[in-house]
This record gives C-alpha cells, structure tokens and sequence, in this order.
C-alpha cells in the first residue's frame, strides 16, 4: 500500500473510532449498519471484484445468518458459537449452491443466486414452526463478552467494528498469503491464471463460498444490532444494494466495500432533506455515478491519482470483472 | 376437469404475458447485451401514462395509444440515449446497477407523482363468463391470450419474414459481420429498444386490469421474465415464448394443486434445474464467446 493509502486507512480508521462520541443514537445506529453491512460487501467483493462471479444472493445470506443466530442465542446458545454456526452453515450453503452452478457457463451463478434469494425468502416466511413467518423473531439480545455487554449503542457499535476490523484484516491477510494470490490472480487475469496450472474454478468456488460466510457473519452481526427481523428484510432489494455497494465503491479494490457501504448508508439519508423523493434522488444520483466513474468511487479516485503523478501517461485500463472473462 | 381447464385457460392469459415482456427481454440481450433488470418497471409504468391520459378526459382507445407513444419514448429513445449508451462500453456490470437505480427510481416516481394506492384500470372488454365443458372461463383471459398472441405473431412476423426483421437478427448474432454487410447496427439496435418499450406497453395494458396499476407491480413482473428467458433460452425469441408459457401455467397449476404457500417457489425449482440440465435454456443455442 502507497504512503498515501496508509495516511487515508488511518484517518479514517481515527474516524470511525472517534465518529460515535459525537453522534445522536440515530447515527450510531447508521454507523453500526454501516459496519455490519460493509462485512457482508467484503465478501461479495471477493466473490464479484476477485472472482469476477455476479451473486445476487448475498442477502439471503445475511438473512440466513441473522436468523441462525436469533433462534439458537433464543435457544440459550453462547453468542459467539451461534456467530461462528451462522459463518459455517453460510459457507456450507454457498459451496453447495456454488458447485453445479459454476460448473456450467460463468455467468449462470447469477441466475441460480438470483432463484436461491427468492426461495430462502420463501421458506423464511412460510415455515413458521422455525422462524415464525411474517411477524419475525423480536428482542434479539446483544451478546456479553467477558463481562462487558454490549447493550447500548455505543457499545455495539465499538463490537461490530472490532468484528469489522477482525474480519477484514483476515481477509486482508488471506488474500497476501500464498494461498490466497490465487484470487488475486483470477482477478487480473484469469487465463493466465489457468495456464500457471491454477484450478481456476476451484478457486472461483472457494472465493463464493467464502463471500458467502462473510455474508453469514455480517447478518450475525445484523440481528442483534436491529433486534428484530423478519422476511421482508431479506428480499432482492437487499441483494441489490449489496452489489451496489460493490460497483459504487469499486470492485476488486480492498477497500471499496468500505466506501460503497458508506454511500449506500448514508446517501439515502441525506437525500432525506427531499422529503419523500428521497429514494428517486438517491436513484437518480446512483445512475449519475455511474455513467460518470463505472468504475466505482476508488477506481475514480485511482485515475486521478495516477494522472497527477504521471503526467502525460494514460492512465492503464482497470481490468475488470465483466471484460476479463474469457 | 372443469377447474382444470379454467386454471390452465387464465395460466395460458398470465403466460402470454410473461412472453411478452420475456420477448422484449431477450430481443435487449441479445442486440445489446443489456441486462434490463427495470424490465417489470416498465410494465408497470404506461399503465399510469394510460391512467393519467384519462385523467384529462381523453377516452381509453386513444389513451392506450398515447401510452404506447409515451411509452416508446420514455422507455426506448431516452432510455437508450440517457442511460444504455454511455454506459455500454464499460461492460455488462455498472449497467446492471444502472438498471437497477432506474427501476428504483421508476418505482418511486409513480408512487410520489400519481399513488401508492392500487388504481382501477379499465378492461379491454366488459368481463363475462363463457360455459365450456362445464368449465368457467372469462372473456377477459381469451381476449388477453388473443392480443398477446396476436402481437407475439406480428412480432414474428416482422423478425423472419421482412428485409428488416432480418437485418435485426443478424445484428442480433453478428454485429461485426452485419456492419459489413451494410445493415445499419446502431438504428437495428435502437430498433429493438423501440420494440421492447410496444412489447411492455402492450402488456401493461393487458395486466392491469387484472392486477389493477400499482407502483409495486414490477417486482413479480420483471422476475418472471428474467425467468422466463432464462428457461426458454436467453439467446432466442422462441425460447423466450415457450418460457412465459411454462411459467404461466405452473404458475396456476402449482398454486392450485400443489401448495399455493410455495408458488413462487416451483418456477424457481424449474429454473435451477434447466440450468443444470440444459444450461442454454430450452430452446437456447449455445453461445460460443470470443475471449
């Protein structure tokens, strides 16, 4: 990482450290949505920015996972064994769902996630014996850990951004150990990759199934920050902005989930301003964003640098998810 | 028997639909690699340009056409202009979150401009029952099937039997070889787009009366034509045509003889079992991909 990177990664990390201390309930609320949800894009990423796999199936999981923590933290289990079953069943779920669909044509696993996301929300609603259907599961408790609970907000909040900072420096980690270059290399060239005798397919799985965990994970963290979830949360709807954080904040960068989920989290927000518009204008400003930078915000941001420091030199071509199938 | 023979009448009416906006779907695809995911959107917006038109006195017939028009416009010229074309360079994905704003962005419009409530719309004909082997069936599904029918056939028609029809298919599977053989892509592809808004225009009209017009209309909508492509075959009108049947009809059958909790579950079961049988979609080629 550029000087420059590590300048922003730690102003931004005094940032949200120091954000809570200033906010209303109201936005410690948005900035622990943030967190929880940026976990969930962190996956999706390596699904999407590194495997190059459109998944619109991310919600689900993250409905998936909050459900599997609210009923066995309701059951009496310890919070923490419920969070690691929710990461597990997800990932278990995403390979197998992976596994047929990647091993016929690339782009299919979208249609097979988009059908899976209908049917989790499906089963959700009507097998009410388990998650008792359209009324949800309410008075979802905050876990305690070593004593300290994390009830309020505040408190929360510091939890899932440890959670957060956790799972990204691990994914950080993976995607820099020997291991895991291979994702890097799906994500720059894929037919290279293969032609280095990479089983590109194995690792295309491997990156879904783990995006899938993480998806888990962040609806782990979901159902104890809103205490109460139901069906409806879990739909399309979800899926989408979830791959709209991706692109938004640039896919295949590290750090774009990060700035996507802020945008997506905090946009509507203060589109909020509009009245009841708030949801076109946020719309209209998502379309506007991009046709004007496709490649996401850091992407933009990338290209602006490089034409600074190199003058003169145009900027190299980003490879990108879609161009570099082969 | 009887029950049989209505359910499989309305499901036939509810299919022909789905065919429509399928068709239109994959006619997007396949000149443009778009991906419309706002395509329920745009079936569910000329129903209130219909609604509005009426509004100001205008009577149904003409009003209808107005939508079309309208419809034409809004959602082929300028959705082609604003929002597919300077975007197609940059590959499939920032399209498709584009498309995705935009049916966001569609769906508010109608609910914050015109209702959030469901609005009566008016039927192409008054609805009374026909006897038919003891079997109950509406005039208003034989009239739905027929206009779909009637378009589906015309829009055949115009693909395999006239110069342009043809020039369209061959932007359609070859743009490169179309350009040379001087068919001219660009206005073939704005074509398609022209089409596909008529298509969704027309069955917006055939819909709403039964579903009444509601901002929300396009959700179910446009995942029943992404399905129905996608089991009839992407690349391929015919297939698009046999999906929305299928789909149609399970539908109704699914609902009424199987569990109606899970209706929306069995297309979803089909789909995933097409992909892993028949990965092109029943009717699909299979498509060779330059790297």
């Amino acid at each position: 990482m550029s000087r420059l990177g590590v300048i922003a990664v730690v102003g931004a990390a005094i940032f949200a450290i120091a954000a809570p201390f200033f906010l209303k309930p109201f936005g410690i609320y948005l900035i622990s949505m943030w967190t929880v949800l940026t976990v969930a894009a962190i996956g999706l990423n390596l699904t999407l920015g590194y495997a190059g796999q459109v998944s619109m199936a991310q919600g689900a999981f993250i409905g998936i996972g909050a459900y599997t923590v609210a009923l066995l933290t309701q059951a009496g289990w310890p919070y923490p064994v419920a969070f690691v079953c929710a990461g597990s069943l997800c990932f278990v779920i995403g390979w197998g769902l992976g596994y047929p669909a990647l091993r016929v044509q690339h782009h299919y696993l979208a249609f097979v996630t988009l059908a899976f996301s209908t049917l989790v929300f499906l089963v959700l609603r009507n097998e009410e014996w388990l998650t008792h259907g359209v009324y949800g599961i309410s008075g979802i408790a905050r876990p305690t850990l070593f004593g300290w609970s994390t009830g309020k907000p505040r408190d929360f909040y510091f939890f899932s951004l440890g959670t957060l900072t956790v799972l990204a420096a691990a994914t950080w980690w993976m995607l820099r150990s020997p291991w895991g270059r291979a994702f890097v290399a799906l994500r720059e060239n894929p037919l290279r990759a293969q032609s280095l005798g990479l089983d590109t397919r194995r690792y295309t799985l491997m990156a879904f199934a783990i995006g899938s965990g993480l998806g888990g994970l962040s609806g782990a963290l979901y159902a104890p920050l809103v205490q109460f979830i139901e069906p409806n949360s879990f739909v399309l709807d979800l899926s989408f902005n979830l791959l709209l954080m991706v692109i938004v904040g640039g896919s295949g960068y590290f750090f774009g989930p990060f700035v996507g989920a802020l945008i997506a989290v905090l946009l509507p927000e203060w589109a909020r301003i509009t009245e009841g518009y708030y949801l076109m204008v946020y719309a209209a400003m998502i379309m506007g964003m991009m046709a004007f930078c496709p490649y996401g915000v850091l992407g933009m941001v990338e290209r602006a640098i490089k034409a600074v420091t190199m003058r003169g030199d145009p900027p190299t071509p980003i490879l990108h998810a879609e161009g570099t199938s082969p | 028997m009887a029950s049989f023979i209505q359910l499989l009448v309305s499901g036939l009416a509810t299919g022909a639909i789905y065919a429509l906006i399928a068709v239109g779907f994959t006619l997007l695809w396949q000149t443009s690699q778009t991906i419309n995911f706002a395509q329920g959107e745009f079936v569910m917006l000329p129903a209130f340009f219909i609604l509005e038109s009426m509004y100001l006195g205008v009577p149904f017939w003409l009003s209808a056409l107005i939508g079309i028009a309208l419809s034409i416009v809004i959602l082929g010229l300028l959705f082609k202009f604003l929002i597919v074309d300077p975007m197609l360079k940059h590959g499939v994905l920032p399209l498709v979150i584009s498309t995705i704003a935009l049916s966001l962005f569609l769906k508010e419009s109608a609910k914050n401009f015109y209702s959030s409530q469901a609005q009566p719309f008016p039927a192409l004909v008054p609805s009374t029952d026909l006897h038919f082997l003891g079997a109950v069936v509406s005039t208003q599904s034989l009239v739905v099937l027929a206009v779909a029918i009637a378009t589906v056939v015309a829009l055949h028609l115009l693909l395999h039997k006239t110069r342009l029809g043809r020039s369209m298919q061959a932007t359609a599977q070859n743009p490169t070889l179309a350009r040379i053989l001087g068919i001219p892509v660009r206005r073939m592809v704005l074509y398609t787009f022209l089409i596909n808004a008529v298509l969704v225009a027309v069955a917006s009209i055939l819909i709403s009366p039964i579903y009444l017009a509601k901002f929300t209309n396009g959700e179910t909508l446009g995942l029943a034509a992404f399905l129905a492509a996608i089991i009839g075959g992407f690349n391929q009108v015919r297939g698009a045509i046999l999906g929305g049947f299928i789909l149609g009809i399970l539908d109704n059958l699914s609902a009424a003889y199987i569990s109606s909790q899970y209706r929306g579950a069995f297309p979803l079961l089909i789909l995933i079992a097409v992909i892993l049988l028949r990965p092109q979609g029943l009717l699909g080629r299979i498509e060779e991909r330059t790297v």
